[in-house]
């Protein structure tokens, strides 16, 4: 099939960024998204021009590198599909797709189709962990889980830290992200000892870096790849609250 | 032969460790904070490893290529990691685990590493539990347990089909509070060109920052690669598509040894190659071979549908040819099984390169339900891929590409032949043999890095408190700097007409048949000569665009393939040079009546390690001889 593109390429970070148009033929159904992208980038280089930078890796969404914004959607159509599930059966011939970065001011744009995501990374440092060293670790069978405590950690734990929510949130939040690892280590006995600590930590550091407010709009449980509910964001406001009457006392 | 001793402490096997962590060199935390160690790479084995020696003290300076630690490709991980706990009474310990991978590996490990492994494994799982990785619970709230292949105990702790992504971020945020706290420094974005040597020690490496595209000098008193494997080599497999065999070859090029390059596993259950525009098979967990069974018809070129074809007219192969195993043989064996039908015209599906993994049975049995909570995210990936829903139909599935057992060539210390290199997890050759069986890997690559390197690596310290971190002006640097943008503007001064990825899907296609799942002499002759047209034809008309101050990918692919390119020169000579079968490496003219691989003891118990002579000169083989004094070796047979 014949696909038309809109993508937005910008040079780097400081430079105004465009939609560049394309055109891409004989595109084959059962191609995945980033394949498509990988035979436009074959087909610009050969004819001198500039192929489109975007970011992937492992191709089995659990990596949580691709990052792109598809008319309209982070990780485009598909439930629960990171960019690199998402396959050319879903368009069809002579459809139009629109190709962004992740849009949110703690995100900037690198170039193209690439953003910065280490505002994440800080947030994790700020928190995201058990002080535990190398070595201090007792019987793992010691504290005993309940099987609905770690299935329920499991699903929060299974975020890919690809920024979807943030990109789908309005006011670019990142409450959905931060809410999957606090709950995580709240709901685990290891996890508990410092869980005020880390809710505080993590929520402080998230505004510090300039992600906006939830306003509970539930747009990043629709577009999170991994299905990561905003119970999580109420378990998450629950531990804030909690800490800080704490720590008030 | 001084280059290859092994160092393996004296004394009986299970007192090895032991032993040396009693007897080795220490520094003292006051002179920790005097040294610098470079880890690259943050999968299970780096990101664990730097932040055990951040969090002893050191000052670690943490690199990756891609933009956050948390992407190593370990995040991919699937089925599980192992642990001789024996926590289902079935009859586990140390030397059973030490034993079923000196078995799995066809007798081509060494024994002491592989006993460490195993040694240390439980104490894996406490650390990673304790960093609150979410591990399979039973009601009563104690650790569950799967079995994976070539075993006969239950041992591999799991997270749902997604063990290597929980394994990996506590590792991650073990980092991440060491980055924190101020111990160690990351570096992403960051492509490693080479490794400075001083005086015969490796003092550092070259960077090119991927974002500005500034070339960076780095140093430390000691380098840890924890780099992954080169599975990529065949451009289709199951790893993340930047992975790749660069540092490898940068170690190799500077003096380190290579060991047994040639033995890479081949994985049985993968989605099969699609169509030619396809830039990775994904990979359906081993542990799924737990409740699936793997079919082909029994009639030839049968094209009925799966739910047509009665349980009579199936011909479930694993089953019938290693009856003791089943659909749990190990890799290497179920891999060339299903080549072997497909090969004689049983294989299923549109190109005849697939073999069924059926779950109707396991699904009638146990119910759609708690098929669903072992393995969930694998059907759900499966049916995004194909658009097929194996609750319901079949898998179809074919081998393809994935672990590389061979790596650099390191000492009971994890360190290479260059003083002061360390290479852990799957980047060294050390503990699975010829053949690595499941949930080993995360096993080995979070061992070395929590539990051996921060010994071994403060074993090597000790003599380097006196030793300033060599300055970064030093000619060292300045030359290997000089010689990586060199390399940098040659490949942008090519001006021809073909991309990297075009270079890479050949060179790819020349491994998978020539030096794939079977090998032969004329076969590998071949190969080694196309190799050296490709390499050639690469160096005169490759077509990188953009320039090197910039977010270049198509340069940072070029660099990756060049060094593919030499590294596939270096497995087929591996291949070619081991004329007997084992484990992954089938040599087509070593083989039983049977079809199983045969090995040649009395010729080929050793690792072949080469070392570097020079570009396009024949490498050099050192042999360590491999000596087993605690199994006896047999014919490994899993009937």
């Amino acid at each position: 099939m014949k696909i038309k593109l809109n993508i937005w390429k910008q040079a780097n970070a400081k430079a105004k960024g465009k939609f560049e148009k394309y055109e891409l033929d004989g595109v084959d159904a059962e191609m995945s998204f980033l394949e498509m992208l990988d035979s436009l980038n074959e087909k610009l280089i050969k004819e001198d021009k500039e192929p489109v930078a975007f970011e992937h890796d492992c191709h089995e969404a659990i990596c949580g590198c691709c990052s792109l914004y598809i008319n309209g959607h982070p990780h485009g159509p598909g439930n629960e599909t990171a960019t690199c599930q998402v396959h050319m059966r879903s368009f069809k011939d002579g459809d139009t797709i629109t190709v962004e970065p992740w849009r949110a001011k703690s995100f900037p744009v690198l170039k193209d189709l690439m953003v910065d995501r280490n505002a994440f990374d800080k947030i994790m440092a700020a928190g995201g962990f058990v002080s535990i060293d190398a070595g201090q670790a007792p019987d793992a069978n010691a504290n005993l889980v309940s099987k609905i405590d770690a299935d329920k950690a499991f699903d929060a734990a299974a975020c890919i830290g690809c920024g979807a929510c943030v990109a789908a949130c309005k006011n670019s939040s990142a409450m959905l992200f931060v809410s999957a690892k606090v709950s995580q280590l709240a709901l685990l006995p290891q996890g508990k000892v410092e869980a005020k600590r880390r809710a505080l930590n993590m929520v402080a550091k998230m505004d510090e870096l300039g992600f906006g407010s939830c306003t509970n709009t539930g747009a990043c449980e629709v577009e999170c790849p991994k299905g990561i509910g905003i119970d999580f964001i109420a378990k998450l406001n629950r531990e804030y609250l909690c800490a800080s009457i704490k720590e008030a006392e | 032969m001084s280059k290859l001793d092994a160092k393996i402490p004296e004394g009986p096997l299970a007192e090895k460790w032991t032993k040396y962590k009693a007897t080795q060199k220490l520094v003292s935390p006051n002179n920790r904070k005097k040294l610098d160690i470079i880890v690259v790479g943050t999968g299970i084995a780096g990101a664990p490893a730097a932040a055990s020696l951040a969090e002893m003290g050191y000052n670690v300076k943490v690199f990756c290529f891609q933009d956050s630690a948390r992407r190593a490709h370990s995040v991919a991980a699937q089925g599980g990691i192992n642990a001789s706990r024996n926590n289902k009474n079935d009859g586990d310990s140390t030397y059973r685990l030490f034993y079923d991978m000196i078995k799995g590996g066809d007798y081509r490990a060494r024994e002491a590493n592989v006993y460490r492994a195993a040694e240390v494994s439980s104490d894996i799982i406490d650390q990673l539990t304790a960093q609150g990785v979410p591990f399979a619970r039973e009601y009563g709230g104690t650790l569950a347990n799967r079995t994976f292949g070539g075993v006969q105990v239950s041992r591999t702790n799991y997270a749902q089909g997604q063990t290597g992504q929980q394994v990996l971020l506590g590792g991650y945020s073990a980092l991440k509070r060491q980055v924190a706290l101020g111990k160690a420094t990351m570096y992403s974005r960051q492509q490693m060109l080479d490794i400075v040597v001083i005086d015969g020690k490796a003092r550092g490496i070259i960077t090119r920052n991927l974002v500005s595209g500034e070339i960076e000098r780095h140093a430390a008193h000691a380098v840890v690669l924890a780099t992954g494997g080169y599975g990529t080599i065949y451009y289709l497999s199951t790893l993340a598509v930047q992975s790749n065999g660069s540092a490898a070859m940068q170690a190799f090029r500077k003096g380190a040894l290579f060991g047994n390059p040639s033995f890479i596993q081949i994985h049985p259950t993968c989605i099969p190659v699609l169509n030619e525009y396809q830039s990775k098979l994904t990979l359906m967990s081993e542990s799924l071979r737990n409740d699936g069974r793997i079919w082909v018809p029994k009639a030839e070129g049968d094209k009925r549908k799966p739910s047509e074809i009665p349980d009579e007219e199936r011909d479930y192969f694993l089953e019938r040819r290693y009856p003791a195993f089943g659909n749990l043989v190990p890799r290497d064996v179920a891999s060339r099984a299903s080549k072997e039908r497909c090969d004689n015209g049983f294989g299923v599906g549109k190109t005849g390169l697939a073999v069924y993994l059926d779950f109707r049975d396991a699904v009638a049995k146990q119910g759609k339900k708690v098929i669903k909570g072992k393995y969930g995210n694998l059907f759900d990936m499966y049916e995004k891929i194909t658009g097929e829903v194996p609750y319901e139909t079949p898998m179809m599935i074919y081998p393809a590409g994935h672990y590389t057992m061979g790596g650099l060539w390191v000492d009971y210390n994890l360190m290479t032949t260059i003083p002061g290199l360390f290479a852990i997890g799957e980047a060294n050759f050390s503990d699975h043999g010829a053949n690595r069986l499941g949930a080993s890997s995360l096993m080995q690559g979070a061992g070395d890095g929590y539990f051996i390197a921060p010994y071994t690596v403060s074993n090597y310290l000790a003599d380097e408190i006196t030793n300033k971190v060599p300055s970064t002006d030093s000619p060292e640097f300045v030359e290997a700097e000089n010689n990586a943008k060199a390399i940098l503007d040659k490949f942008l001064n090519i001006n021809g007409t073909q991309t990297a990825t075009s270079f890479h899907k050949r060179l790819g296609h020349i491994m998978w048949t020539y030096s794939g799942m079977q090998r032969n002499e004329e076969g590998l002759k071949k190969a080694l000569g196309m190799i050296a047209d490709l390499k050639k034809e690469f160096w005169s008309d490759l077509k990188i665009p953009g320039k090197t101050d910039e977010i270049n990918q198509e340069l940072e692919k070029a660099s990756r393939v060049a060094d593919f390119i030499d590294l596939a020169i270096l497995i087929v000579n591996d291949a070619l040079n081991r004329k007997e079968s084992c484990g992954a490496h089938f040599r087509e003219e070593s083989m039983t009546e049977g079809g199983e691989a045969m090995r040649i003891d009395k010729d080929y118990s050793f690792v072949a390690a080469w070392e570097y002579l020079g570009e396009d000169k024949e490498p050099k083989l050192h042999k360590e001889e491999l000596k087993f004094e605690n199994v006896e070796v047999k014919v490994r047979s899993y009937k």
